[in-house]
């Protein structure tokens, strides 16, 4: 399922007036018109925004309660999806704890593992620059475990699931800075 | 870009020898011979103090036909500077070029502030060079070492090395390291693709070979004991694993490859056993393999990650690092079985420990105002000095007369090598002709 997709589900849903103004965040965009709607998921995840204006143009009348319900399903189906997008989740220095912002697209992950127990997943965890090369690696591995065991006590399995940490030696961004260690420290969930 | 590097460098060459006034900064210094088309290492001597022991090196006198390229002498010259113990005497300020003792007026070389005077011969004999050479007090006109060498005409830097290593130690009493090798890793970009190459040079970065080239990481090359052998981790597989590579055959091992990490190997004294860090049973411990049977003893067992352990010099107790006071930090057990001690507190970061052979010292990587440079602790006083002056220092490896330190880090966002001498502070750089280079491993003095 693609973005365009996903966005209509939403369309269509705020369009019978289900979401009265309700987004995730509690934020509605008013846009110039049907079929302008913005749908982000940004790295602190949660914070989707949909927007939709009110002169719709599907009629509520022509839809049956299967119809409806159906409508239901997919937006919310979209709504884990647009999660799922983000596949990269970061640490601070010398840690491994998952951070709150990202506990949320994590679950959606797992659930999404859960539901389709054919799909595999590499976990690779990374450290930046700074330190020595195999305590990195370890951290790496620790961080890949946090994310392993998080995505395991909300509904994935562990035969889906297999980590292994490169430590510093494949940073996202080369550079000494901040903001390049802050990149570099990471999870990346690897689909296969 | 080769040649401008060079000119500049040769620039830079004779502003420093200007300069000769208290310590000599920025005195860079390029060997170039025959510059070989594969990525080598260049030198820098970036560092030189005043303290350094003065010895003129004569110009052997040569007969027969010797091969074009670096003359035996030079070789000698250069390995005695990077020593950072010793200065040089530029051959062109010599008053005389003796190369026997009794051509030897002490009264020049006096006059010209040397303490030592290296002089010799080498002949040409069908496909052999063998060198007779002579090292002579200044102060005392007295001969303190008299030998001849010899070594096939494709093989004299090994002579010229030998000759650095008899020199040093005649003057300070402790072996020369100029014969040994280093192990790096060097990585480049080759079509968009990073390309990992393990190589073995000589200590002044020549003569490199390629050992394995992989465009998955490389990492952790340790020397068997007896400098035959190295043990890596490679992720060639796309997961870590642990190889034994016999050099002279070029054969390969692949000895430790369990469910997660299989890293950071370290070698016994005797050669027999690996120590390293394994998470087969759920998190980073330490592990020592008996070689042979390949049987596994477990020798750490904390929640915490436990790793880079390095046997102390006595072959008895053993450190590592292990972050479980929240943070990395050095601990030491004095025998597989004892509790670890911790020995570093001087800072919230202190990692990857490497013995002294003398086992007076551990080194580490440690931070220091968010920077991380090299320490070492005297284990007797306890006493740490922080020896390096850069920002993200990392994998120091001592040479095994404990009087140099090797370590990697960053020089204009490339990672280059570094050498200190423990003695005297001098220092050179070994950055690569192209790329990265990082993970220096000092081989034991292979007899």
């Amino acid at each position: 399922m693609n973005i365009s997709m996903h966005h209509k589900a939403f369309a269509l849903v705020l369009s019978l007036g289900l979401f009265a103004g309700c987004s995730s965040t509690g934020e509605t965009v008013q846009d110039e018109g049907y079929g302008t709607d913005v749908s982000t998921v940004d790295q602190t995840g949660g914070s989707t925004v949909y927007g939709g204006g009110e002169d719709g143009g599907v009629s509520s009348s022509a839809l049956t309660e299967a119809e409806r319900q159906q409508a239901l399903l997919e937006a919310e189906q979209a709504a884990e999806a647009a999660k799922r997008d983000i596949t990269t989740f970061y640490f601070d220095f010398d840690t491994s704890e998952i951070k709150p912002e990202a506990r949320e697209v994590l679950i959606a992950h797992a659930r999404y593992l859960a539901t389709n127990p054919g799909q595999k997943v590499r976990l690779e965890g990374h450290a930046d620059e700074r330190g020595t090369k195999e305590y990195n690696l370890a951290l790496g591995e620790r961080r890949a475990n946090a994310v392993q065991r998080f995505l395991i006590v909300n509904g994935a399995s562990r035969g889906q699931l297999e980590t292994v940490s490169y430590g510093e030696e494949k940073p996202a961004v080369m550079g000494s800075s901040e903001s390049s260690w802050a990149q570099n420290r990471r999870v990346e969930l690897i689909f296969k | 870009m080769l040649a401008n590097t060079v000119c500049r460098n040769r620039n830079n060459l004779r502003r420093a020898a200007h300069a000769g006034h208290g310590m000599v900064w920025s005195l860079l210094l390029v060997l170039l011979a025959a510059m070989p088309a594969q990525a080598e290492l260049l030198i820098r001597i970036t560092e030189g103090v005043e303290s350094a022991i003065p010895v003129a090196v004569v110009p052997f006198k040569e007969s027969g036909s010797l091969p074009a390229g670096d003359k035996v002498s030079d070789i000698v010259r250069t390995d005695l500077n990077i020593s950072g113990e010793f200065s040089t005497l530029a051959p062109e300020k010599m008053l005389s070029l003796p190369s026997r003792g009794d051509e030897v007026y002490f009264r020049d070389w006096r006059l010209l502030g040397q303490r030592y005077l290296l002089v010799g011969e080498i002949r040409q004999l069908a496909d052999r060079a063998s060198v007779r050479f002579e090292l002579f007090d200044v102060t005392s006109e007295k001969r303190i070492l008299g030998e001849t060498a010899g070594a096939p005409l494709n093989n004299l830097r090994s002579l010229a090395h030998h000759i650095s290593d008899k020199v040093y130690e005649a003057i300070t009493g402790v072996p020369g390291v100029f014969s040994t090798r280093l192990a790096y890793v060097t990585l480049q970009s080759a079509n968009g693709k990073p390309l990992y190459k393990l190589q073995v040079s000589d200590v002044d970065g020549k003569r490199s070979r390629v050992r394995l080239e992989s465009d998955e990481p490389i990492l952790s090359p340790a020397w068997s004991p007896d400098g035959r052998r190295l043990a890596y981790v490679s992720f060639e597989t796309g997961k870590p694993a642990v190889y034994i590579h016999e050099l002279a055959s070029g054969q390969r091992t692949r000895i430790a490859s369990f469910p997660g990490l299989n890293s950071a190997p370290a070698w016994s004294p005797d050669g027999r056993s690996l120590l390293l860090t394994l998470s087969k049973d759920g998190n980073a411990e330490i592990y020592k393999m008996d070689i042979a049977s390949r049987s596994l003893s477990r020798l750490t067992e904390h929640w915490s990650i436990d790793t880079e352990a390095s046997w102390a010099a006595d072959g008895e107790g053993l450190f590592f690092t292990s972050d479980r006071s929240g943070g990395p930090q050095i601990y030491y057990k004095e025998s597989e079985r004892a509790e670890p001690r911790r020995i570093t507190f001087g800072s919230r970061y202190n990692a990857r420990p490497r013995p002294s052979a003398d086992g007076k010292f551990v080194y580490y990587v440690h931070q220091h105002n968010g920077a991380f440079q090299i320490a070492r602790t005297n284990l007797e006083t306890g006493q740490e000095t922080v020896l390096t002056r850069t920002q993200l220092d990392e994998s120091p490896s001592v040479s095994p007369n404990g009087r140099m330190l090797i370590y990697a880090t960053k020089q204009g966002g490339q990672s280059v090598l570094t050498v200190i001498s423990s003695e005297s502070g001098a220092s050179y750089t070994l950055p690569a002709s192209e790329g990265d280079v990082r993970e220096p491993a000092w081989s034991p003095i292979i007899r």
